[in-house]
């Protein structure tokens, strides 16, 4: 065996025990809950009869009762917690990356407020926003709601997450939880694109202004479209967290009076370990699953392609 | 532009930037606040946006020790155990990345970066889908429950970040280094210890705090595997103690003090290096 082709087997050697880890705790596991998914497994012990797509028909059909009512809103809430978060991520994140953008004096105290819910466990902020976000009782306001009625502002209090209001499929029980994450999360999009901002050269903000370019106009043409490959980083990756976001709702609210702040996720969770129903919550994980990897492979599959031209 | 004299474009973005901190300061205001109220001072509501009358230091030592005879658990094991999880499992997963990544980037082989993006895809994936199997494998490998089952499982999902970490860290050392020691007669391991491996330390600094977060952070893993209160880091117990039904308010705000703290430190102190970890977990650094 020639030097070099020892070496590329030692290099292979080095990467099989994550190799062989991988293979099992990922990809292993996620065939092992399909098949769960398409088994009969309903209490603790384990029972791998074959039952095709039932678990699932459960899910999309009258046949599933209550667990497809449950899976319809659950569903609706996902779709319209992700846009919104990532709406409040992107918008105000790139917002703030552009005002520290303007050699502003302080600027490492901005950034680092605007950061630090970042390094806070989710629970951590489900806990804290619970508390702020209280209605309390009639009479007795809690959280906001307080603070509103010491502004002399009662006609704005409502009861934030325990409402059971709706505009069509959209619960309003939802907003506390997206500022909750997007509190959270925008310090991330905010660094992401003053990274972003840091990189574009001087000269051509300066070639631009010569040229009589306003300020605004320079953000609008030239610096906004450079920084449309960051905001795709920024969707992608909020939006894999936003699709099976867990810890968050669980500490804040749970599923919420008649599953107004239910997400797949905490249907999973409380299927699978306190109903003991496993099949049926593998068939809610397989479908999150799939969500996460529509929004994710095509992403790692282009970095891989752009890779291998390079 | 003026250095001098009133400039109300200056003074706006001033002005938006204040305000915006202002903002995002209100709930670690709030959690002040209320954690150095008493019991019945955190009752009255009306009081709630205000500072405590007689600050007291009342709520942290409950949070800590608890009340043991009303059946309260106090935080101070449970962050022993999330330091006892967090400090091997970072360990453990840091070095495990620093050779994945030494060799994905510096010894490429053919299929190489196939299985990197493999690799990745474990990053992205909802836990939920591996869930059931996960905690059958690690209670039949008699670790269920056990600390020792969630660091393993900690450093086997840490895999894909930690190595796409230190992949982009060492793209950056140049190839021609690794080509002198090679030259020297250096191998794979002689080449790693000797020349990558004391360049490291910056990249380690950022792996390290990486991963020293989220496992802190964590929860889902924690509260699917470990049932027993007394095994459970700060997270589970904090969502326990929040959602008991001796709901004092004071008492919980502090405990997310308590739970925050060893992050929040970390963040302030090394903060850039922070940064560089969140800008290369968006997989093109």
């Amino acid at each position: 065996m020639s030097q070099a082709r020892k070496e590329r087997w030692t290099a292979f050697l080095i990467l099989l025990p994550s190799i062989i880890l991988l293979a099992i705790f990922v990809y292993g596991f996620i065939a092992w809950t399909a098949r769960v998914s398409m088994s009969a497994w309903d209490g603790i012990v384990p029972d791998y009869t074959w039952v095709g797509f039932e678990n699932y028909n459960r899910l999309f059909t009258k046949a599933g009762g209550v667990s497809a009512i449950r899976f319809r809103i659950d569903l609706w809430n996902t779709f319209f917690f992700t846009i919104l978060f990532l709406l409040g991520c992107v918008v105000v994140g790139m917002f703030l990356a552009i005002l520290l953008d303007q050699h502003v004096r302080g600027e490492g105290i901005f950034r680092t407020a605007y950061l630090f819910p970042m390094s806070l466990s989710f629970v951590v902020t489900g806990v804290v926003w619970q508390w702020i976000f209280a209605p309390g009782a009639p009479g007795r306001p809690r959280g906001i709601n307080a603070l509103l009625g010491t502004l002399g502002l009662e006609q704005l209090q409502w009861p934030w997450f325990i409402s059971t209001e709706s505009i069509g499929p959209f619960h309003l029980a939802l907003i506390p939880l997206i500022i909750a994450a997007a509190w959270q999360m925008t310090g991330y999009t905010m660094a992401m694109y003053l990274a972003g901002l840091r990189g574009i050269p001087e000269e051509l903000r300066e070639a631009a202004r010569v040229d009589g370019a306003t300020e605004v106009h320079i953000y609008r043409s030239i610096i906004m479209p450079m920084l449309r490959p960051i905001t795709l980083s920024a969707l992608i990756v909020l939006g894999h967290i936003s699709l099976k976001i867990f810890d968050l709702i669980y500490t804040m609210t749970g599923k919420g009076p008649g599953f107004v702040t239910d997400v797949p996720s905490i249907f999973m969770f409380e299927t699978t370990f306190q109903g003991n129903h496993y099949a049926q919550g593998a068939a809610i994980s397989i479908i999150m699953l799939f969500m996460v990897a529509f929004v994710v492979v095509p992403y790692l599959v282009t970095s891989l392609r752009g890779e291998v031209e390079r | 532009m003026s250095a001098r004299g009133f400039n109300p474009m200056r003074f706006g973005i001033y002005l938006l930037l204040f305000l915006f901190l202002m903002l995002f300061l209100v709930p670690v205001y709030v959690m002040l606040i209320s954690s150095f109220k008493s019991f019945a001072e955190v009752q009255d509501l009306s009081r709630m946006w205000l500072p405590p009358k007689e600050p007291t230091l009342e709520s942290f030592r409950v949070a800590w020790f608890g009340i043991p005879e009303k059946g309260l658990r106090g935080l101070s094991l449970n962050i022993l155990n999330s330091f006892k999880l967090t400090i091997p499992a970072t360990i453990i997963s840091s070095l495990l990345g620093s050779m994945n990544g030494y060799i994905l980037s510096k010894w490429k082989f053919r299929g190489a970066n196939l299985i990197f993006t493999l690799m990745l895809f474990g990053m992205f994936i909802p836990y939920q889908s591996i869930l059931i199997p996960l905690t059958r494998v690690i209670a039949a490998i008699g670790l269920g429950g056990t600390i020792w089952g969630l660091i393993l499982i900690h450093v086997v999902y840490g895999i894909p970040i930690t190595t796409l970490i230190f992949r982009n860290y060492y793209a950056e050392v140049p190839d021609e280094i690794i080509e002198a020691a090679r030259i020297d007669g250096a191998g794979i391991f002689g080449t790693y210890w000797h020349v990558l491996f004391p360049l490291s330390l910056p990249g380690f600094v950022v792996v390290i705090i990486w991963q020293f977060t989220s496992i802190w952070n964590e929860f889902l893993f924690a509260v699917t595997i470990l049932q027993r209160p007394d095994q459970q880091p700060i997270t589970v117990a904090l969502n326990n103690l929040s959602g008991s039904q001796i709901k004092e308010w004071n008492v919980v705000m502090a405990g997310a003090l308590i739970a925050a703290l060893p992050t929040l430190l970390l963040y302030i102190i090394l903060g850039r290096f922070f940064i560089r970890g969140l800008l290369a977990g968006s997989v093109k650094g």
